[in-house]
């Protein structure tokens, strides 16, 4: 008789594609293959289903049929490491830039990893919000301070366009045509609990560059003027503010 | 710990959290899986704790593989801790089952062959879960689709010698009785007759699918559906024979509009009635 740590790893083998582990059987034995697929089927599936709840546009752009056999490649090379599947798929983005049947959607690696960064904005950290009077009290200190960014902002720079492609392809909307360019987004978790994406100008994206670097407001500022003479930094921070993804003044900013 | 009401609950689906906040519907308590509630914050945090300050909580584990065999992830022991800690649930429980072998997690609940070995590795996961979390947990029976010739001890005995040996309590899904009956081409009657129901502190009552296999009807516990009539009629000889009991109805997969699943709690609660008030009738006489 198979010790138990033998039979789950013929069990756990015949899942990913192995015959059936030794001492499976059925009341008709001629049937524990059919039921034994059960099992099979119900990993492989229940994982697809996970992967395409965390990337629905990857999924939309294409298609369901294809996005399942692909899961099930994925699966088996990246299996999940936890039982925490909300943060399963943090290779999925690489994933892609190497599976040779997407090298025709170049823009799909991208847009895979604005969809991980929204997963990861929606069960970040809380954060207090700052209050309002905080950042006007500190505005005389501008190359001094930094601020302190909520946990869920992430910051996306891609080669295509990532948020054009991402909003056209939310359930409901019928996507129209595309003209790729670079965009760059900012996702973050408001305070509302739900997880926007920001399109970013080039003065804007510099900023926020800057501010996830935690330099100093004022040479962020610049920074992005240099990018952008357009860019105005206090209409971006007001909005960064009524998000609620400003939670913290650092002094003594370098 | 204290105890869930012996009522109907509900398996908490985020997509209902507007309308249960809306109409405050009168049920025995709501339960979660556990694992999606492990990330740091969010509104998947400020859901439950919004449900929990107006229900009671039954928090249901799907991940700690309590039939694997190269024991538990402290790592994921710790993270049940601290929900406990967070929002002290009423119940806790977990399945009769693996789904971690290695680093990989398989998101199913994977059957194990009933053995000594088995017996005494599950006993030892039981008692490490009770130990680490400070709670007496409950352990599920499965739904199972194949046998195993290696198993030596029936699945309700084998259920039995864990709740002895480590104090646990039982969680019985009848869903799964009948899925795993029919499959194995049992009597589901004669197995709830032999089904320490003394252990019994929470019921699970959920729908299944049904394909053909040339010797008959293979169940599929699919979650995905009604409570089958069969499954009532079970669930309704139990509760006669044990009196109230906590009792969900689980619902996870195709998950329809709140009034559904509300009418399903609904007639698991008049069955519950009724065997409560036949209880007080007896009382009294």
């Amino acid at each position: 008789m198979p010790s138990h740590e033998t039979f789950l790893s013929a069990f756990r083998s015949g899942i990913f594609g192995a015959g059936l582990p030794v001492g499976v059987t059925a009341r008709n034995p001629d049937e524990a293959e059919r039921r034994f697929a059960v099992y099979r089927n119900n990993v492989l599936h229940s994982l697809t289903e996970a992967l395409a709840a965390r990337f629905p546009v990857v999924a939309r752009l294409v298609g369901a049929e294809f996005f399942a056999a692909m899961a099930r490649v994925f699966a088996e090379a990246h299996p999940p490491e936890s039982p925490m599947l909300f943060d399963w798929g943090g290779a999925f983005p690489g994933f892609l830039e190497e599976f040779p049947p997407v090298a025709g959607l170049p823009y799909l690696p991208d847009v895979a990893r604005l969809e991980r960064a929204r997963g990861r904005a929606y069960h970040a950290a809380d954060a207090e919000p700052l209050p309002p009077a905080a950042l006007a009290e500190a505005a005389g200190r501008a190359d001094r301070i930094a601020l302190g960014l909520h946990p869920s902002v992430a910051l996306i720079t891609s080669g295509h366009a990532i948020h054009a492609i991402w909003a056209g392809n939310q359930p409901g909307v019928t996507p129209g045509p595309i003209s790729d360019r670079p965009e760059t987004v900012l996702v973050l978790r408001d305070r509302t609990l739900e997880v926007p994406v920001w399109r970013l100008g080039p003065g804007e994206a510099a900023f926020c560059a800057a501010l996830l670097a935690r330099r100093p407001l004022l040479a962020a500022a610049e920074a992005a003027l240099t990018t952008d003479p357009q860019f105005a930094p206090q209409e971006l921070l007001a909005r960064l503010q009524r998000a609620g993804a400003l939670i913290s003044i650092e002094e003594d900013a370098q | 710990m204290t105890r869930l009401p012996a009522d109907a609950g509900l398996g908490f689906k985020p997509e209902h959290f507007a309308d249960i906040r809306a109409s405050r519907p009168d049920l025995g308590f709501f339960e979660v899986h556990a694992e999606n509630y492990m990330g740091a914050g969010g509104a998947p945090h400020a859901m439950l704790a919004a449900l929990r300050a107006d229900y009671a909580l039954s928090l249901h584990g799907v991940g700690l593989s309590i039939g694997g065999a190269r024991g538990l992830d402290p790592a994921h022991l710790a993270r049940l801790r601290a929900l406990i800690e967070r929002y002290q649930p009423e119940s806790f429980s977990e399945h009769l089952a693996w789904s971690s072998h290695g680093a990989d997690y398989l998101n199913d609940l994977l059957p194990l062959p009933y053995t000594p070995e088995t017996l005494a590795l599950v006993c030892d996961h039981v008692d490490q879960v009770q130990e680490a979390l400070g709670v007496r947990m409950l352990l599920e029976n499965p739904s199972t689709y194949v046998l195993f010739e290696q198993s030596t001890i029936p699945e309700t005995e084998f259920l039995d010698e864990v709740a002895r040996r480590t104090g646990c309590g039982l969680l019985l899904d009848v869903n799964n009785v009948f899925v795993s009956c029919v499959n194995h081409r049992t009597d589901p009657r004669a197995y709830l007759a032999a089904f320490p129901l003394a252990h019994v502190a929470e019921i699970h009552l959920g729908g299944h699918a049904e394909e053909e296999l040339p010797s008959g009807p293979l169940l599929i516990d699919s979650h995905g559906a009604e409570v089958a009539d069969p499954v009532w009629a079970l669930y309704a000889e139990v509760i006669a024979r044990t009196g109230p009991l906590p009792s969900l109805i689980e619902w996870d997969n195709d998950v329809p509009a709140f009034p559904v699943l509300l009418a399903e709690a609904r007639r698991a609660q008049a069955i519950l009635r009724a065997v409560g008030e036949g209880e007080r009738t007896n009382a009294v006489a």
